[in-house]
C-alpha cells in the first residue's frame, strides 16, 4: 500500500513543520544561554531533546492515525506530537512554560499532553508502553474503534516495562503497535553495547506477533509497513512490532558535545537528511512540483512562526498556579 | 574552609577521586550505570575512570535499572563492592524492588550472614526547570524504608570522605548528590560546594551531622542544597543581629539526632529546610526527633520549609515559587520571633 499523492504531500508538510519547529526551538533555547551554557537560564530552561532527522517515523505512522487513536511518546516527543495533530500553538506555549500551554506550563517539553489529540508522554524510558497498551485494552473492552501506538527509542527495549507490556498486548491480542525509533544511540551508549541482538524486530518472535525492521529512514517504506500494522490492529488481529532505522541529527539533548560519536558520523548523517531526500524523491517520481513543495515549505515556516509568536506573547503562569491541578 | 593555595575540587571530581583511589587498592570495586563510561557520567562523577580502569570495571549498562541494581546486589553478596548509578533519583520507580526488597533487606533476611557492600549513587534536586520526572529529591522515601544508609554531601570535602566511607561500608549506602552542587556549569552550580579537598584518602563518618555554622538564637537544619540556603539565610539574619546555627545532616540514615537535639537545646528554636516533599518526610522526622525527646527544649513552634505536596512544575516561575530559599528561611524566623 503506497502513499497517495495527497498523503505524500501531507507527510512532507508535517516533516517540514516538525523540522522548522525544532530549528526555531533551538534558536529560542540558546537565548540567554551564551556565553555560559546553564540549563537553568534563558527563554526555555531545562533539558531539550530535539527530533531532527527522525521525522519520517512520525509521519509514516501518523499518516494512518485518526484523532481518536492514541499515541504515547517519550522524552523526545515533538515530531510525533506534531504528526499526531497536537495543537501547535499550545504545544509551543507549553515548551516556553506559558499559561496558555497544553498544561499551563506544568509539564514542559517532556510532558506534552493533549486530550483532544489523544497524545501523552513520559520522560521515563519505556513508560509510554503501559499506557498505550492500556488504551488499546480500553478500546477493546469498550468495543470502541481505535488503535494505540507507543513510540520509543531503541534504548527502551531493555527496560522491563517494554517486555511486560509487549507480552500483555500480544496475549490479549490488543489493537497496539510498538514503533521503535532506532537512532543508534542511547545518550552516549551505542546500540550494540546495550542490546544483545542487532534487529529488535526479531524480538517479535518472543511474543508470537509480526515484527518488521525498516532500513534507511525511508518515509515511503515506513508508511507502507505501519499501514499494514495499523490495519491489522484495527481488524482485531493483534499487535505488531516495528523497528525503524532513523537518524539523530542533534545531540542527545541541547548542549551535548557528542564527543562519543565517531569522527565523520554526523556529516554522513546530514548527507542522508530525510527532508531533502524526500523532496528530491517526490520531484523525481512526479508526486509534486517544485512550486508545490516550495509552497508547502513556506506554509510550514509560517505555521511554526505563528505558533512561536503565540508562545512568546503568551502570559507566564502565576507562580501559585503550581499548587493547582494536582487532583481532578 | 578555603585557603588561597589549597586545591579545590567540585563534588563531581571529589566523588571520582574517592572512587579511583578505592579502586586502586580494592579490585572488588567497580562502577556500573548508564553513560558512566566514555561520557564519564552525566554529572561528571565517573569522569576519567574508564581511561584508568577500562570498560570491565567502569561499565556502561543498558537502560535496565532493575537488572543492573539487582545485579549489584548479587555481586555485592558475592564478594564485590559495586557502585551502581541511578542517573536521576526520579527513575527509582522502575527499579525500586531491587532497592528496597533486595538491597535493603538481604542482610536482615540472612540474619547477617550475607553482606551487601554496595553504593547506589543517584542525583537529586531541581531548580533548573527539568520538570516533574527529573527534579525530585525523594530521599525521605529511601530513608523511610529500613536497611539502607542514606547520605547527601553539601560540599566536595564531605563528598570525597563519604564516598570512601560508603564504598568501604558492608551495608548498602544510597549516596545522593544534588545536581546544582555538582560543579557542572550547565546545571548552574552553587560555588560554595566547591571546597578544598585533600589528595590523600580519608573517611567522613556516615551517621554524623556537622555544625556548618555556630550560632545561639535559632537552629537551622538541612542537607545538601538546604545547607547552602541555610547558610545564606544565616548571613542575612546576622545582619539583623540574629545568630543562627546551621546543622548539616550529611546523613539521613543513620540520623544524628544527638547533634540536632544538642543544638536546639542551646538555641531553643528550630527551622528545618528540605527540598523533598513536605508531608511524611525529613522535616517532620527532624521535628519529631526534637519534640519527642524534650518538648520543652523549644521556645517557639518549629518551622519547616519544604517542597509543597505537588509534583514539580516545569515553568520557572512556578518551580521557584515552590522551592526552599534563603528568603523563606528568613521569613520563617520573622514569624517565629514575632
Ligand atoms: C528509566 C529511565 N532510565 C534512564 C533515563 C535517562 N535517559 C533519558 S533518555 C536516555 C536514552 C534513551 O535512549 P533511546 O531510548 O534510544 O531514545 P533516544 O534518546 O535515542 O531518542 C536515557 C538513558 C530515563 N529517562 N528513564
Amino acid at each position: 500500500m503506497a502513499p497517495t499523492r495527497d498523503e505524500l504531500h501531507w507527510m512532507y508538510r508535517y516533516m517540514v513543520i516538525s523540522r522548522r519547529f525544532e530549528e526555531t526551538i533551538a534558536e529560542a533555547y540558546f537565548e540567554g544561554k551564551t556565553p555560559v551554557f546553564n540549563m537553568a537560564n534563558g527563554t526555555i530552561p531545562g533539558e531539550m531533546h530535539l527530533s531532527d532527522g527522525q521525522e519520517p517515523v512520525a509521519v509514516g505512522v501518523c499518516a494512518h492515525l485518526k484523532p481518536t487513536d492514541v499515541v504515547t511518546a517519550t522524552h523526545r516527543p515533538h515530531h510525533q506530537a506534531i504528526a499526531k495533530g497536537v495543537d501547535l500553538d499550545k504545544m509551543a506555549a507549553e515548551i516556553f512554560g506559558k499559561k496558555t500551554g497544553l498544561s499551563g506550563g506544568r509539564g514542559g517539553h517532556m510532558h506534552l499532553f493533549d486530550a483532544n489529540a489523544n497524545f501523552a508522554c513520559s520522560g521515563i524510558i519505556a513508560q509510554g508502553m503501559g499506557p498505550a497498551v492500556g488504551a488499546a485494552l480500553s478500546r477493546k473492552m469498550q468495543g470502541k474503534d481505535g488503535v494505540a501506538v507507543a513510540f520509543l527509542g531503541e534504548g527502551a527495549v531493555n527496560q522491563g516495562a517494554w517486555h511486560e507490556a509487549m507480552n500483555m498486548a500480544a496475549v490479549w491480542k490488543l489493537p497496539f503497535v510498538c514503533v521503535i525509533e532506532d537512532n543508534a544511540w542511547g545518550i552516549s551508549v551505542p546500540k550494540d553495547a546495550a542490546t544483545a541482538i542487532a534487529n529488535n524486530a526479531d524480538r517479535a518472535a518472543a511474543y508470537g506477533i509480526p515484527g518488521h525492521r525498516i532500513e534507511g529512514n525511508d518515509p515511503y517504506k515506513i508508511y507502507e509497513v505501519a499501514g499494514e500494522a495499523i490495519a491489522r490492529a484495527r481488524a482485531g488481529e493483534g499487535p505488531t512490532l516495528i523497528e525503524v532505522e532513523t537518524y539523530r541529527l542533534a545531540g542527545h539533548f541541547m548542549g551535548d558535545a557528542e564527543a562519543y560519536r565517531p569522527e565523520g558520523e554526523k556529516d554522513a548523517l546530514f548527507a542522508k537528511d530525510p527532508i531533502p531526500a524526500m523532496r528530491a524523491r517526490m520531484l523525481e517520481d512526479g508526486s509534486a512540483s517544485e512550486a508545490e513543495l516550495d509552497r508547502i515549505e513556506a506554509e510550514a515556516a509560517e505555521r511554526v512562526a505563528a505558533a512561536i509568536k503565540f508562545a512568546r506573547e503568551s502570559e507566564e503562569p502565576a507562580p501559585e498556579d503550581a499548587l493547582t491541578a494536582v487532583f481532578a | 574552609m578555603n585557603k588561597p593555595n589549597e586545591r579545590k575540587l567540585t563534588i563531581a571530581r571529589a566523588m571520582a577521586e574517592a572512587t579511583a583511589q578505592e579502586m586502586r587498592i580494592d579490585p572488588g570495586v567497580f562502577v556500573m550505570g548508564e553513560d558512566v563510561g566514555q561520557l564519564g557520567g552525566i554529572y561528571g562523577n565517573t569522569r576519567g575512570l574508564i581511561e584508568e580502569f577500562g570498560s570491565e570495571r567502569i561499565r556502561d549498562t543498558p537502560i535496565s535499572e532493575t537488572a543492573f541494581i539487582g545485579a549489584a546486589v548479587g555481586a555485592a553478596q558475592d564478594g564485590m563492592r559495586p557502585i551502581a548509578e541511578l542517573m536521576f533519583v526520579d527513575f527509582f520507580g522502575v527499579c525500586f524492588d531491587a532497592i528496597y526488597n533486595l538491597m535493603a533487606k538481604n542482610i536482615y533476611f540472612s540474619g547477617g550472614n550475607f553482606k551487601v557492600p554496595m553504593v547506589l549513587m543517584t542525583s537529586t534536586g531541581g531548580g533548573y526547570s527539568d520538570g516533574g520526572q527529573h527534579s525530585q529529591c525523594l530521599y525521605g522515601s529511601f530513608a523511610h524504608l529500613p536497611g539502607m544508609k542514606v547520605v547527601q554531601p553539601s560540599n566536595a570535602y564531605d563528598a570525597k570522605g563519604l564516598m570512601t566511607a560508603a564504598i568501604r561500608d558492608d551495608s548498602p549506602v544510597v549516596y545522593m548528590f544534588h545536581k546544582s552542587l555538582q560543579g557542572m556549569g550547565w546545571l548552574g552550580t552553587e560555588k560554595a560546594a566547591t571546597v578544598h579537598v585533600p589528595e590523600e584518602q580519608y573517611v567522613v563518618e556516615i551517621g554524623k551531622a556537622k555544625i556548618a555554622r555556630e550560632g545561639k538564637d535559632v537552629t537551622i537544619v538541612g542537607l545538601g542544597m538546604g545547607v547552602h540556603n541555610a547558610l545564606k539565610a544565616a548571613d542575612r539574619l546576622a545582619e539583623q543581629g540574629v545568630s543562627a546555627e546551621v546543622v548539616d545532616l550529611v546523613s539521613l540514615v543513620p540520623l544524628d539526632r544527638e547533634t540536632i537535639r544538642a543544638s536546639v537545646a542551646k538555641t531553643g528554636r528550630l527551622i528545618v529546610v528540605d527540598e523533598d516533599y513536605m508531608s511524611y518526610g525529613v522535616t517532620g522526622e527532624i521535628i519529631a526527633s526534637v519534640t519527642e525527646h524534650n518538648i520543652s527544649a523549644l521556645k517557639a513552634a518549629p518551622k519547616r520549609i519544604a517542597y509543597p505536596d505537588v509534583p514539580i512544575p516545569f515553568a520557572r516561575g512556578m518551580e521557584q515559587f515552590c522551592l526552599p530559599n534563603p528568603e523563606k528561611i528568613v521569613a520563617a524566623w520573622g514569624e517565629m520571633a514575632a
